[in-house]
């Protein structure tokens, strides 16, 4: 039996109503809970094997990542120029988003304003529902995932499927992308064998990935034929001549696209840029960035509805106006969703993107979250040891860990850091603004380190001493040292006549 | 030349010998080396942590302390970093913490720029250089991976001296070792996971030392690799250079 047929004699697969409703409970309750990253990190890592591989395989992409870089002589002044373009852009932002606007309708498509996640999901489904859409074919966009649409139009009987072959996977999952440019980045091949095994009907026990790719695609090019309508997202909406520009590897926004009537494109209100001079320098820095391509297989310019068809874009805000208005934060705006801050980050790579309960996750998404709801990401600014490789990775030059550290204040004085740290801090500084108690504490702790019996320091109520040994201590601290060292030889000169 | 060391702390209290391994060779290399009294912490733990007041009067402390010398050296690059990016950010406006950030160098950059000197001896041992982030991204003591620069390293030129010395070659050059500061034990399992691949890094480079510019970093590694019963062992850049001056 070939895939191609497999996945034909196979029902539809939309989530069951009953499957429905848990995954929406499921969901509703997720987004209250905090987020306990350190938890979930911990979880990760008891599979040691795995977490080798998750943190061996995103490295690989850094390394490609630099190998592309290095081929391009001019790299440090094209990040300068597009974190230029963009902070420019953003300090324009209404005037250029008029721009496009008026350019876009000049060119045949109709443009909607979405506030906040809630319109931009009225506005699709309004759009599908008053064509009789019930079969839609998306390319990938972190920004629908952002506003979670696929529920919201599964709820109200549409199909949606998710074309790119990531996202597809985690789809047939049931589960959130865990990487936003390889959404099913943490999924071994046999893993992706056993799901299609059991959805498309390939051969048990299939892993090679040329055929399971082979396998979806026939699967995917009857969802495309069947489509009523296709909804990409947008890398750069341009705003002298109000196109737009999709980056795929897989041609799904050509195909999602070129057939169906009725094409909508959601976009950020961040994704403006003034206009097709500006486009390359974003281009050239995109895909070396993201996976270590030169460019990505398609580059997928639109311009107005194609004949007889329809084009609609929707431009969202959500949290981003809030972001412009922070001059501490408005960097993050520039973000072209690259992912190499994921890619790069010492602790993405060691935790996984879902534990960071999040669309965007990784130092992005870290700095994102909180304007969205400050209680459920608090943890998030903190789970990073703020090595700084995620700012000087970025191709825009966001500062990334600034903002982090800039969040960890925040997060501090909005009183969301636990009680225990909060008592530790004030402690501490206490300690640390006397010298003679500075001078007790010290030598306390030394006097701990070095005497108290092994039970009393190492215990699972110490975290430092769960994976790791205490420090030795010291007989004497420096500062006692040097106060000896300065009676016994008054001069340093005499220092250097020692033997 | 009269220079200030400023004492990190952790490093007073729980590494004395690396703070008198930097007085002995500052001397060595003809400077005159005082310790202000009254000195504590810079306030990066509290910085770090989301604690920015507390941090700011910390910081107000260091600027009065150091207020009187020309160079101040410190054996740590994260907390000179926290000097030079932190102070006028905590202090916003005041002169004394400008001053100082302009004033405080990491130990191996004060060697490069200030002395322009790379001290002479002999260490004959395969050694691991890990470059702590804070020195390597926030002081740009070298060009990291990231970017694509013209590369220097002004810690791997402090050592270019030393007879015998043979620094291995690491498949991750700058990859952060998971101490992070209350990272460390906020997030003690991807810690502990990044600290072991660090190591495991080292070990397969061949080198029985591992040297780097913060005994926090250090400190961290040590800690993996005694709980591991690994046969590296921990030394500071001052330690080993004032070892192979000596």
């Amino acid at each position: 039996m070939s895939a191609r047929t497999g996945s034909v004699s196979h029902p539809l697969p939309v989530l069951q109503p009953q499957a429905l409703a848990a995954h929406q409970a499921a969901l509703a309750a997720a987004q209250r809970a905090p987020v306990d990253h350190a938890a979930k990190a911990e979880v990760f890592l008891r599979d040691g094997a795995r977490a080798a591989w998750q943190d061996q395989s995103i490295w690989f992409i850094r390394q490609k990542r630099d190998r592309a870089r290095d081929a391009v002589p001019d790299w440090e002044a094209l990040r300068a120029a597009a974190e230029q373009i963009k902070s420019h852009t953003l300090s324009k932002l209404a005037h250029y988003l008029e721009q496009f606007e008026a350019h876009a309708t000049a060119a045949g498509a109709t443009v909607h304003w979405a506030r906040d996640a809630e319109e931009h999901n009225r506005i699709v489904h309004g759009l599908l529902e008053a064509r009789g859409v019930t079969r839609l074919v998306k390319s990938k966009s972190m920004l629908t995932e952002e506003c979670h649409l696929n529920p919201y139009l599964e709820a109200r009987g549409i199909e949606v499927v998710d074309t790119d072959l990531g996202e597809r996977i985690v789809q047939f999952r049931g589960e959130p992308p865990s990487h936003i440019v390889m959404p099913a980045l943490h999924l071994k091949k046999e893993e992706i064998g056993d799901l299609f095994h059991d959805k498309l009907g390939t051969p048990k026990g299939l892993s090679d990935p040329t055929k399971l790719t082979e396998a979806a695609r026939g699967h995917l090019r009857d969802k495309f034929l069947a489509a009523q309508a296709g909804l990409t997202g947008v890398n750069f909406a341009l705003a002298e001549t109000g196109g737009f520009v999709v980056c795929t590897n897989e041609g799904n926004a050509d195909l999602g696209t070129a057939l169906p009537p009725l094409h909508i494109a959601c976009m950020g209100v961040e994704k403006v840029i003034p206009g097709p001079e500006q486009l390359p320098v974003f281009l050239r820095l995109l895909a070396r960035s993201a996976t270590g391509q030169s460019i990505t297989s398609y580059t997928s310019h639109f311009h107005g509805p194609r004949p007889g068809g329809e084009l609609h874009i929707v431009i969202v805000d959500g949290i981003r106006s809030k972001v412009l208005a922070r001059p501490e934060y408005r960097g993050a705006l520039r973000c072209i969703r690259c992912a190499a801050c994921m890619n790069t980050c010492p602790v993405y790579r060691r935790s996984g993107g879902h534990s960071y309960g999040t669309t965007v996750p990784g130092p992005i998404g870290a700095v994102l979250a909180p304007h969205l709801d400050p209680v459920r990401h608090a943890a998030l600014p903190f789970a990073s040891s703020l090595c700084g490789s995620c700012s000087d990775v970025c191709p825009v030059k966001i500062d990334l860990h600034g903002q982090l550290l800039s969040w960890r204040g925040e997060l501090t004085r909005l009183g969301l850091a636990p009680l225990r740290k909060r008592v530790m801090a004030r402690v501490g500084e206490a300690v640390l603004m006397r010298p003679w108690l500075y001078r007790l504490a010290g030598w306390l702790a030394s006097f701990a380190l070095r005497h108290f019996p092994r039970f009393a320091l190492v215990n699972r109520f110490n975290a430092w001493t769960v994976g790791r040994e205490l420090p030795r201590g010291a007989a004497e601290s420096f500062q006692a040292q040097w106060a000896r060292r300065k009676t016994a030889l008054p001069s340093p000169a005499k220092q250097e006549k020692r033997p | 030349m009269d220079v200030a060391l400023f004492v990190p702390c952790y490093v007073d209290q729980l590494y004395p010998r690396v703070a008198m391994a930097t007085v002995e060779l500052l001397e060595r290399l003809g400077c005159t080396v005082h310790v202000p009294k009254g000195q504590t912490c810079c306030g990066q733990p509290l910085a770090n942590s989301g604690f920015p007041d507390g941090a700011a009067q910390l910081a107000s402390r260091m600027v009065d302390v150091f207020k009187e010398f020309e160079h101040v050296v410190c054996p740590s690059g994260s907390c000179t970093a926290m000097v030079r990016h932190q102070f006028e950010k905590l202090l916003p406006g005041d002169a004394g913490a400008h001053a100082l950030q302009g004033r405080t160098y990491e130990l191996c950059e004060f060697l490069h720029d200030v002395l322009k000197q790379a001290p002479k001896g002999r260490f004959a041992q395969k050694v691991a250089l890990h470059q702590s982030c804070h020195g390597l991204r926030e002081l740009r003591l070298g060009v990291g991976t990231e970017r694509k620069l013209a590369p220097f390293d002004k810690v791997r030129d402090t050592l270019a001296n030393l007879e015998g010395l043979e620094l291995v070659t690491l498949r991750r050059n700058d990859e952060c070792c998971g101490f992070g500061g209350t990272f460390a034990v906020t997030e003690a399992a991807v810690s502990c996971a990044m600290g072991r691949d660090r190591l495991d890094d080292h070990q397969q480079a061949g080198a029985a030392i591992i040297t780097g510019t913060d005994s926090s970093c250090l400190m961290h590694l040590d800690g993996l690799i005694r709980r591991d019963g690994r046969p590296q062992k921990v030394l500071h850049l001052a330690e080993l250079l004032a070892e192979a001056t000596a």
